[in-house]
C-alpha cells in the first residue's frame, strides 16, 4: 500500500530525513518511535504532502502511484489521512462544517454528488457516539480553545468520518488521559480492517497496549535504524533510546 | 477636455458646483430656515475646495482622478425603475419601510414611507414643512462638521435624503431601508444625499443604507448622514457598499449620542471604485456605548478608506471598533482610527482592532491608530495586524481533502465572518454571509 524508498527530505535547506525505507501493507499496524527531533513528524508531513518540505531524493508510492506530483488534497482523496501532532485552530469554521466540506470535497474528486444531508447527519452522530463526543462540541470552532485531549479526539473523529486507507497518527496519545486513550484506541480499532493500514507515532508503550502493532520501527536522526515486532516497543520503554543513540553515534 | 491638468479639472467641478448652486437657489424657498446655512456652507466649500493628498486626513486617498469627470449635478430627466429589475438590491425577505431615490429624486413607487407613530419620509418635506421645524431647528446640521469641505458642500446642496424620526419610547417595528439608485440616464453624475435620523429618548430603530449604481457611468456620491441618539436610545445602522466599479462614494456620517444610548454602525465594503467612510461618533453623556464594525473585501484597483473618530467627551463610556479587511489584486485599503479621550472622560474603555489579510503581493493596506488621550484612568486597547493566510491552517484543511482554492476561501471567510455576530437582523446577516461567500468563492451549499 505504502512504499517509501530512500526518502531524503529537507526543510529550509536543512536535511531532516536521510534515507527512509518503509513498507506498509493493507491490514497492518506499524508503530514508529524515536527520540524527540528525530524526524517522525517530518516523515508524516512529507507523506501527507506539505509543500514546504522538499523531497531531495527517493520516492513515496501509494497504491502503485508515485505521490511526488500530488498535492496534499489529492493525497487525501486517495485515502491518506494524517492525525496531527499539533492540530491547527481554525476560528470561524465549525467542526461540523469543516468535516462536511472535507467529505464533499473528496466525493467531488471521485465524481460523486454531495452526501445527502440526512446521511451526513447520521454519520456524524454515529461517529461522534463512537468517540463519545458531545454534540455541542461539533458546533464549536475547529480546535479553537479545545484542550489537548479534545483536539486529539477530534482528529480521530475526522478519521472516522473520512475512512482513510492509510491513517498516520502522530502522537495521538499525548494529552489523553487513560479513559480518553481507551476511547480513542477503541475508535481506531473499530475502523481497522484488512484493507486499511495504520501508522502510529508514539513515545509510549501505553498506546500500543490498545492498538497492537505488527511492526515497530525506531527513527533516529532521519533514518529508520531498527525495526522489529511489538517486543521492540517494550524494550524501548524499559531501556530508553541511549543504547540506540550509541549504536548510531 | 484632454490637455488640461488635474487641478484645472477639479477647479472645473468646483466652478460648476458653485454656479449650480445659483441655479438651485432659484428653485428653492429663500425664506426656508436652511437657506442661510446653505449659503454659508457654500462659502466654506469655496474657501477649502476639494481635499487633496496634502492634507494628513487624505494622505492615502486621492480624489483627483474622480474629480476629472464632467458630472451632471442635477438630473436632466426623471427616470423610473421597475421593481423586478432592482429587487435584488433590497432586503426583500423581510417587511421594511423603504425610502428610495432614483438619481437623487424620491421614488414614491419604490418607497414605503410612514407617518404612523414614527416619521419615515423625505428630508425635503421635513425641511419645507412647518410641522417639522422644531426638529430641524434642533438637529439639522448640528453634529455635521462645519469646517469639513465635503460636508459643507453637501450642506450647501442639502435637499433630498431620508428623514427618520422615532419619538420617545417608540420602537420602530421593522427596519428601514434607504437606497440611492443611480441609473446612468444622467450621464456621469454627482449625487449629494443628505439624511437625518433622530431617535428620541428610549427609542429604537434599525436602518440599512445602500448606494447602488445600475449602469456603466461614473457616479460620485458625497453623502452626509446625521444621527442623533437621545438618552437610552438604541440605533443599529448598516451600510452596504457593494457598488459597481465606476461608482465612488464619500460617506460622511456624524453621530451624536446622549447618556445611556447605544449606537452600532456596521459597514460592509465589497465594491465600488473608491469608497471613503468618514465615520464620526460624538459621545455627549455618560455610559454610552458606541460600536463600529466593518468588513472590507476588495480586489482589482478598488480602494476603501475607513476614517473613524470616536470623541469620548464624558466619563464611563465605551467604544468598540473591529474592522476586518481582505485585499486582493491591486486593491488598496486604508484604516485610520482616531480615538480622542477628553481629560474629564475618566473610566473610558476604548477598544480598536483592525486586522487585514493581503491575498496578493500588489495589494496594500495602510493602517494607523491615532490615540489622543488626556484622561488618566482609561482602558484603551488597539491593535492592527497585516498578514497572509496561515500556512499551517491551509495545510491542515488541504490534508483533509479540501482543495487549495476552497481552503483559502474558507479561511478568509472565517477570518471575516465573526464581525457578523453583532448583526441584529437575521435576514441581513444571511445576505451578507452569502455576499462574503460569493466574493471569496466559498460554497455555502451546506450553510456554513
Ligand atoms: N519547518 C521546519 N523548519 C525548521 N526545522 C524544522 C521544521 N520542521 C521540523 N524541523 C526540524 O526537524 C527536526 C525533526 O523534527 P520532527 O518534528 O520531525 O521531529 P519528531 O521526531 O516528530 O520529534 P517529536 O518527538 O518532538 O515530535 C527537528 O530538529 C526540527 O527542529
Ligand atoms: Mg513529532
Amino acid at each position: 500500500m505504502l512504499t517509501v524508498k530512500d526518502l531524503h527530505a529537507s526543510v529550509e535547506e536543512k536535511e531532516i530525513l536521510k534515507g527512509i525505507n518503509l513498507q506498509v501493507n493493507p491490514g497492518e499496524v506499524h508503530a514508529i518511535m524515536g527520540p524527540n527531533g528525530s524526524g517522525k513528524s517530518t516523515l508524516s508531513t512529507v507523506i501527507a504532502g506539505h509543500e514546504d518540505y522538499e523531497v531531495e531524493n527517493g520516492s513515496i508510492n501509494f497504491d502503485g502511484e508515485d505521490l511526488a506530483e500530488l498535492d496534499a488534497e489529492e493525497r487525501a482523496h486517495k485515502g491518506i489521512f494524517l492525525s496531527f501532532q499539533y492540530p491547527v485552530e481554525i476560528p470561524g469554521v465549525t467542526v461540523t462544517n469543516f468535516i462536511k466540506t472535507a467529505i464533499n470535497a473528496s466525493r467531488k474528486a471521485q465524481g460523486l454528488e454531495d452526501m445527502p444531508a440526512n446521511e451526513m447527519l447520521k454519520k456524524i452522530r454515529e461517529k461522534a457516539a463512537l468517540l463519545e463526543i458531545d454534540s455541542k462540541f461539533l458546533s464549536r470552532s475547529l480546535n479553537e480553545g479545545f484542550s489537548g485531549g479534545e483536539k486529539k479526539r477530534n482528529e480521530i473523529f475526522q478519521m472516522a468520518m473520512l475512512e482513510p486507507k492509510l491513517a498516520i497518527l502522530d502522537e495521538t496519545d499525548s494529552g489523553l488521559d487513560i479513559d480518553a486513550l481507551k476511547i480513542v484506541a477503541n475508535g481506531v480499532n473499530k475502523l481497522k480492517s484488512k484493507d486499511n493500514a495504520v501508522v502510529v507515532i508514539t513515545h509510549y508503550q501505553r498506546l500500543l497496549d490498545y492498538i497492537v502493532p505488527d511492526f515497530v520501527h525506531v527513527l533516529y536522526n532521519g533514518r529508520i535504524v531498527k525495526s522489529g515486532t511489538k517486543e521492540l516497543a517494550h524494550e524501548l520503554e524499559a531501556k530508553g533510546y541511549d543504547w540506540i543513540k550509541q549504536e548510531h553515534a | 477636455m484632454t490637455g488640461l491638468n488635474k487641478s484645472t479639472h477639479s477647479m472645473e467641478l468646483k466652478e460648476k458646483l458653485l454656479s449650480s448652486f445659483m441655479v438651485m437657489e432659484q428653485d428653492v424657498d429663500l425664506a426656508a430656515p436652511v437657506h442661510d446655512l446653505r449659503t454659508e456652507s457654500l462659502k466654506t466649500f469655496e474657501q477649502l475646495g476639494f481635499p487633496t493628498k496634502k492634507e494628513e486626513a487624505w494622505k492615502y486617498t486621492s480624489l483627483a482622478k474622480l474629480l476629472k469627470k464632467d458630472y451632471s449635478v442635477f438630473p436632466k430627466k426623471e427616470t423610473t425603475l421597475e421593481l423586478k429589475d432592482v429587487k435584488k438590491y433590497f432586503l426583500y425577505e423581510i417587511d421594511s419601510y423603504k425610502v428610495v431615490f432614483i438619481d437623487g429624486v424620491y421614488s414614491p413607487f419604490l418607497s414605503d414611507t410612514t407617518h404612523d407613530g414614527i416619521d419615515v419620509c423625505l428630508l425635503s418635506a421635513a425641511l419645507d414643512k412647518p410641522k417639522y421645524k422644531a426638529v430641524i431647528d434642533k438637529y439639522f446640521n448640528q453634529v455635521a462638521k462645519k469646517d469639513d469641505s465635503l460636508t459643507a458642500l453637501n450642506t450647501s446642496f442639502a435637499r433630498e435624503g431620508a428623514y427618520i424620526y422615532i419619538p420617545k419610547s417608540v420602537v420602530a417595528e421593522k427596519p428601514i431601508q434607504i437606497i440611492h439608485f443611480s441609473t446612468g440616464e444622467q450621464g456621469d453624475f454627482m449625487l449629494q444625499p443628505r439624511s437625518l435620523v433622530v431617535a428620541e429618548e428610549n427609542a429604537q430603530v434599525q436602518i440599512i443604507e445602500r448606494h447602488q449604481s445600475l449602469s456603466a457611468h461614473a457616479v460620485l456620491t458625497n453623502a452626509v448622514t446625521e444621527i442623533f441618539a437621545e438618552q437610552n436610545a438604541i440605533i443599529d445602522y448598516y451600510k452596504i457598499q457593494n457598488d459597481r466599479d465606476d461608482a465612488s462614494l464619500v460617506d460622511n456620517t456624524y453621530i451624536s449620542q446622549q447618556r445611556d444610548s447605544n449606537v452600532k454602525v456596521h459597514t460592509f465594503s465589497f465594491g465600488g471604485q473608491l469608497t471613503r467612510n468618514n465615520l464620526n461618533f460624538y459621545q455627549e453623556g455618560e455610559h454610552i456605548d458606541s460600536t463600529m464594525k466593518g468588513i472590507t473585501i476588495i480586489e482589482d484597483q478598488q480602494h476603501v478608506d475607513h476614517y473613524t473618530l470616536v470623541n469620548h467627551a464624558q466619563p464611563n463610556c465605551e467604544s468598540h471598533q473591529d474592522y476586518k479587511g481582505i485585499y486582493a489584486g491591486k486593491a488598496v485599503g486604508v484604516f485610520n482610527g482616531k480615538i480622542y479621550v477628553d481629560q474629564i472622560a475618566q473610566k473610558t474603555n476604548a477598544f480598536q482592532q483592525n486586522n487585514n489579510i493581503l491575498l496578493d503581493d500588489k495589494a496594500t493596506i495602510n493602517t494607523k491608530p491615532q490615540l489622543e488621550i488626556f484622561a488618566d484612568d482609561v482602558k484603551c486597547s488597539h491593535g492592527c495586524t497585516i498578514g497572509q493566510l496561515d500556512e499551517d491552517a491551509l495545510f491542515y484543511l488541504r490534508s483533509r481533502g479540501i482543495p487549495k482554492k476552497e481552503a483559502k476561501g474558507l479561511l478568509t471567510y472565517a477570518f471575516a465572518n465573526n464581525v457578523l455576530e453583532s448583526v441584529a437582523i437575521p435576514a441581513l446577516k444571511t445576505r451578507i454571509n452569502k455576499l462574503i461567500a460569493n466574493k471569496l468563492g466559498v460554497d455555502l451549499g451546506h450553510d456554513l
